[in-house]
């Protein structure tokens, strides 16, 4: 398996300028000819579905949910980062593609990440101009707050519900193309199928999750923007209905799965409460601004109500040891604190897992009618889960399972190893390293979607006759149907006692234990042996009600938990194998004396993109090596 | 732990959009006050997928109250008893040991039953398209900044916003009318600069849409208010009827070749 990144020649100012005009166009009048699938449709899928129709290509759209605009970027809260400078502190084009590459703990590719930063400024233009209301200051400008893992204010937001208010945008461009008739939109429809003739992408198939209808689509390109496949840990801030199937299948049909061990747990979640827990709810990032986290200095001082724990008893531990970022460390080293501080003995709640976020020390110093206004809908939600009023209380938050850095591996044009198959947004694995900094998944979608697919795909589809899309009657679309519906028989037939849950629950278990916030060698093989035997009872006690020919919720979710079963392996494998410790990725054997990660540069200096090489069989690790010229490897500081 | 307790479900159930339906009571045992109203589902679901019966099908996605999937009539309210909650936000603890609970989904002619209570909400979609956007085709806009936006007008257009399309209104409505969605999307996008141009084409053409959906039309009940899980207001439907009637009034058709060249 080759993998040539494609990365443009040149200073990487220059790279995305010059390839842009070094990219081939397609004759507006032949761009109708090519039709481009886009599966999900988030703020990548969206985004790039509406911006392909507006070029002109003919686009079919695909979402699992009852319409696109529920796509699960809706839930992103914090803000969206731009490098704007618009409050006059420093921050640059430069800036942010540094703090990017720093903050994913130089495993990202610089060329990427230079490019998003660079195209980070038209998301915030596209946005306004599309209605989006962004919070504003008295004086009609936009406003900005800080997020982790940047020492400038270049986050954008709209009330706690960014992430909501983009994806209406997007949604609310396609739309419009659907209103034009150059969109068609299938919602509830889920893809189980990549189409692949003689190596190249060439179409999908889908079930119908209301007729149970599986039918193929065939097109010029298939771009995937299905997120990420964090639900694998089963415990996720992800929507319920969050899947790894459509990346999964197209990595089993030949394209490349890149880094699967890179991980988010985010530390602002709210704790599990008992094992009817369906999912995990993320409290923003955005409230570590206000927020101080702590715990007691005492292990017997965990047990009182926290306004019994007088202030010389806290150990606010981010400012103690990160005393320049403080409670703005980034992700990956805030969760592994919490995690350092609970394994201590000194977490807080019913289940000794959780850390404090007390707001007392802003609400003396800015009101609560400040605070409320700034994250009223975080607090209220807060209170609705925990029956805990956080203007009086300080919050209870644990780590969860929040976002994926992993994916199909993609080159510069978002292009995986199967030609024709464009990867966008969380699916692919580019721009993030091991770990993400918070405000950057809005602006990666967005960057994908509205800013890099439509000139990218124009590059590939230049190359391609039009009118050369295979037919209905082609061999392989029978062959891709005929596998799509056997699966659905096949999961039926098992006939078995268990729900697809209880397997979904097992499976989660294993991976947040061994492949979670600490992984070790002996716990990531004993996962390996584990993993097998949740799936081998998978496929021999599993019971599914009903018919394929109707909605069937316990069938779409059986499919779905299938998958993350082989997906869960090849995490626990990438882990074993990357044998350093860097963002999110924490090895326990590769740590510095201050239990911070401890990067191997010299080895792992790459991109794991992963080769299927059939069922059964061990895939094959192919590397990718990442060249620094920019920024300068370093050992991260926050402190 | 808080003490588990035990409800008497009564639910509807639907086998397709053809099919009728019926209520079928259903025991719901052992239930944690710290579970989401959901998470009470998912029990009584796994319950019946091991006894081989079909699993009562609902809709519901992000679990955080912002997809806007999720949502049935409970004991007669869309979303149940709680104010600005949404049903997947709903927590066991608004109940009490031996509750019966009436589960319905939302019941209007525009949103058929698909199953049980999942109902098929792609009228609100249509209507988007016919007009609930600005056109700001990817690549043209200016400098985000260069149109100051009064703070108070960006304000209200963010409270419209935050409609989450899950069709409550809809369903608390005796004439199931979906004046509150729609003029939400209307208000948000008059309130600010960049909705100027389509103002009144937007409000002709999502109201004609509206229409051709058979939703009801508004008669001042304020049971939508009540209902939306987002506090959405009903001075939206106020501004949606005083642009409409302006639209009507200064209706002219559009030139013909108007932009040719």
């Amino acid at each position: 398996m080759e993998l040539n990144s494609r990365i443009p020649d040149g200073p990487i100012e220059k790279k995305w300028d010059n390839h842009k005009f070094d990219l081939k166009l397609v004759n507006p009048a032949n761009k109708r000819k090519y039709k481009v699938l886009v599966v999900g449709s988030g703020l990548a899928g969206g985004a790039a579905a509406a911006s392909l129709a507006e070029l002109g290509y003919e686009v079919e759209c695909f979402c699992y949910q009852d319409s696109p605009r529920r796509a699960h970027s809706i839930a992103a809260q914090g803000g969206i980062n731009a490098a704007k400078n618009y409050h006059n502190d420093g921050d640059s084009v430069r800036r942010l593609f540094y703090d990017t590459v720093k903050g994913g703990d130089f495993r990202a590719r610089e060329a990427n990440v230079h490019r998003l930063a660079e195209v980070s400024n038209n998301i915030i233009d596209q946005c306004v101009g599309q209605g989006v209301p962004f919070a504003r200051e008295y004086g009609g400008l936009l406003d900005n707050r800080s997020f982790g893992g940047a020492q400038v204010s270049r986050t954008f937001y709209a009330r706690g519900q960014t992430g909501q208010q983009l994806l209406l945008g997007a949604y609310q461009a396609l739309q419009r193309q659907v209103g034009l008739g150059t969109v068609k939109m299938f919602a509830r429809h889920e893809m189980h199928e990549l189409i692949v003739v003689d190596g190249v992408a060439k179409g999908i198939v889908t079930r119908d999750m209301v007729t149970g209808e599986i039918k193929s689509h065939l097109a010029d390109a298939v771009c995937l923007a299905t997120g990420g496949y964090g639900n694998t840990m089963y415990l996720a801030t992800y929507a319920k209905g969050c899947n790894g199937t459509a990346i999964w299948r197209a990595h089993k049909k030949g394209a490349a799965f890149a880094n699967p061990c890179f991980t988010q747990i985010h530390p602002t979640c709210i704790p599990v409460t008992g094992d009817h827990q369906s999912k995990l709810t993320l409290m923003s990032e955005s409230l570590r601004n206000d927020g101080r986290i702590w715990v007691p200095k005492k292990k017997e001082d965990c047990g009182k109500p926290a306004s019994q724990i007088p202030e010389d008893d806290r150990d606010y531990y981010l400012e103690r040891k990160y005393p320049s970022y403080g409670n703005l460390a980034p992700r990956d080293i805030a969760s592994r604190a919490a995690k350092q501080v609970c394994d201590d003995g000194r977490g807080i709640g019913e289940t000794g897992l959780g850390v404090y976020l007390d707001f007392d020390a802003a609400i003396k110093r800015l009101g609560a009618n400040k605070i409320e206004e700034k994250y009223g809908n975080l607090f209220e939600m807060y209170e609705r889960i925990t029956d805990e009023n956080p203007y009086k209380t300080p919050m209870r938050i644990f780590p969860a399972t929040h976002y994926t850095m992993g994916g199909l591996w993609v080159d510069y044009n978002l292009m995986s190893t199967i030609p024709g198959l464009f990867v966008l947004g969380e699916a692919n694995f580019s721009d993030h390293g091991a770990n993400r900094l918070g405000a950057s998944a809005l602006m990666q979608g967005l960057a994908d979607g509205y800013f890099v697919i439509p000139y990218t795909i124009g590059g590939y589809l230049a190359g391609i006759k039009p009118g050369s899309r295979i037919k209905a009657e082609d061999p392989a679309v029978k062959a891709a149907e005929q596998y799509v519906s056997d699966r659905v028989a096949k999961l039926f037939a098992i006939n078995g006692k268990e729900t697809p849950t209880h397997f979904h629950r097992e499976l989660g278990k294993v991976m947040w234990e061994f492949c979670g916030m600490g992984r070790n060698e002996a716990g990531l093989k004993k996962a390996l042996q584990l993993i097998p035997q949740i799936r081998e009872e998978f496929w021999k006690n599993l019971r599914i009600p009903g018919s394929g020919a109707d909605v069937n919720q316990s069938l779409e979710l059986a499919g779905r938990v299938a998958d993350f079963l082989e997906i869960g392996e090849l995490m626990c494998l990438d882990a074993l194998e990357r044998r350093e410790s860097c963002g999110g990725h924490f090895r326990e054997e590769w740590q510095t004396e201050e239990g911070e990660a401890l990067r191997d540069d010299e080895n792992f200096c790459h991109v794991a993109a992963w080769e299927h090489k059939g069922e059964g069989q061990t895939p094959v690790r192919h590397v990718e090596p990442l060249s620094f010229e920019n920024v300068h490897l370093a050992t991260r500081s926050y402190k | 732990m808080a003490k588990h307790f035990n409800l008497t479900l009564h639910v509807w159930r639907q086998k397709n959009a053809k099919c009728d339906g019926k209520f079928v009571e259903y025991p719901a045992e052992n239930i944690s006050p710290d579970m989401s109203f959901l998470e009470m589902l998912d029990v009584v679901n796994e319950g019946l997928i091991r006894k081989g019966e079909e699993p009562i099908a609902f809709d519901h996605d992000c679990r955080e109250g912002i997809c806007g999937t999720c949502g049935m009539v409970v004991n007669g309210r869309p979303h149940g008893p709680k104010e600005r909650t949404t049903t997947c936000q709903l927590h066991m603890r608004s109940f009490k040991d031996g509750d019966n609970i009436t589960l319905e989904p939302w019941r209007a002619e525009a949103f058929p039953v698909l199953k049980d209570l999942m109902v098929d909400r792609g009228a609100f979609d249509r209507i988007i398209a016919a007009g609930g956007f600005i056109s700001a085709p990817t690549g043209s806009p200016q400098d985000a900044n260069a149109l100051p936006i009064p703070k108070e007008n960006a304000d209200l257009a963010m409270d419209a916003a935050a409609c989450i399309g899950c069709a409550a209104c809809v369903a608390a409505c005796p004439n199931a009318s979906a004046m509150l969605f729609v003029s939400a999307k209307i208000s948000q996008l008059a309130l600010l600069p960049q909705g100027q141009p389509e103002r009144y084409l937007r409000v002709r053409d999502m109201i004609a849409q509206m229409d051709a959906e058979e939703f009801g039309t508004c008669t001042n009940h304020g049971e939508c208010e009540t209902a939306c899980p987002k506090g959405i207001k009903m001075e939206n439907i106020a501004r949606m009827n005083r642009d409409f009637i302006k639209a009507s009034l200064t209706y002219r058709p559009a030139t013909i070749g108007g932009g040719a060249g």
